[in-house]
């Protein structure tokens, strides 16, 4: 067995209505220690109002050397972006 | 006064894990909690500061005996926060044993901590109907970092229990040598029974049984044992009569001041 405790990811929202985001990450024995150690590293100055942990183990991640193949194909698709469409003065945030 | 001692001694104790926890996570979160109960603490302080200074001057003098304090009071001069903490003699600390016992090893810090948290729930949620509107605020906002408190230390209390064989009996062993000095936090001094009587502090003998139950079922889920509830109880911290350790934690915590008095940095 590992000395280490493992590793957990840390996601905070910091406002209601937004979404978590990524912090940072820490070591933990399990998940409710993991969000407890997670208010004292990452929300002592008021910086958010709900945790997320999860064992980095579970995290998958695409390979950056597959970049060209996964996102390249999408170069020339400009008509995915909905930008043909005329929008009122009055629609923000789109 | 009592209740500000307790806080600073226990948040002083807990300080000195700060760049010695086991990792650096737990290192945060023991001193964050010792600057919880710092805090808590200074609001103490600062209301028996207030109180103290509207007292009669003959009054003054009969409370404290501290030659550096009463030499203030001697002058006219207001006392402050800061002269309760660093310029008071040891047996004018009220604060009770368990608080000022050596942090030893992890699980009597725990120990130590699990014991004070779950009193110190109970007192500030029955300190929160209590006539004073000033301590009835403290208790508002110390409750709920005493309630996030004890469920760290009770988390801990299980997760050893509950762990290794070595875990177990380290536990055991800090719940057990801790035991005897959990009478004290029930036992009522004349400052506590006058303020229970006058609906400004809480009758703590009445906390006892709910105390009992909670640590009880921690220690269970734990598979612990708890320690006879009739063993034999130290006393004497709200009296005055302090162990050697408070000593020590004094000449640590007030050698500046008293080396250098009224020095800031």
């Amino acid at each position: 067995m590992s000395k280490e405790w493992p590793l957990w990811e840390v996601f905070i929202r910091s406002k209601t209505g937004l979404d978590h985001k990524h912090v940072g990450s820490l070591h933990a024995a399990d998940a409710q220690m993991a969000i407890e150690n997670a208010r004292d590293v990452y929300t002592r100055r008021m910086e958010g109002v709900s945790i997320w942990v999860v064992e980095s183990k579970y995290i998958h991640a695409s390979n950056p050397d597959d970049a060209a193949i996964l996102y390249d194909p999408a170069n020339d698709k400009v008509y995915r972006h909905p930008t043909f469409y005329d929008l009122p003065d009055e629609l923000k945030h789109m | 006064m009592q209740l500000a001692d307790d806080a600073l001694i226990l948040g002083h104790r807990l300080s000195e894990w700060c760049g010695h926890g086991p990792i650096l996570e737990q290192d945060i979160a023991i001193t964050n909690t010792a600057l919880d109960h710092l805090g808590q603490a200074r609001s103490l302080y600062q209301y028996a500061a207030e109180l103290f200074n509207g007292l009669p001057e003959t009054d003054k003098l009969s409370f404290i005996t501290a030659p550096a304090i009463t030499a203030k009071v001697g002058k006219g001069l207001p006392v402050t926060e800061d002269d309760f903490a660093y310029l008071r003699d040891s047996w004018e600390f009220r604060n009770v044993l368990l608080v000022e016992q050596p942090n030893d090893d992890w699980a009597y810090t725990i120990a130590r901590s699990f014991f004070y948290d779950h009193y110190a729930v109970l007192l500030f949620t029955a300190l929160e109907s209590s006539n004073d509107d000033t301590l009835r605020a403290i208790a508002e906002k110390s409750l709920k970092e005493a309630l996030y408190h004890r469920k760290w230390s009770s988390e801990w209390v299980i997760r050893l229990g509950d762990g290794t064989g070595e875990s177990h009996t380290r536990m055991q062993e800090g719940i057990n040598e801790r035991w005897n000095y959990t009478g004290e936090l029930f036992m009522s001094s004349q400052a506590d029974q006058a303020m229970a009587d006058a609906g400004t502090g809480a009758a703590l003998q009445l906390l006892q049984g709910q105390w009992s139950q909670a640590i009880g079922e921690v220690i269970s889920e734990a598979t612990l044992q708890v320690p006879p509830a009739d063993a034999w109880m130290h006393e004497g911290g709200k009296d005055g009569r302090h162990s050697e350790h408070l000593g020590y934690i004094l000449a640590e915590m007030q050698y500046m001041q008293r080396a250098y008095p009224g020095m800031e940095w």
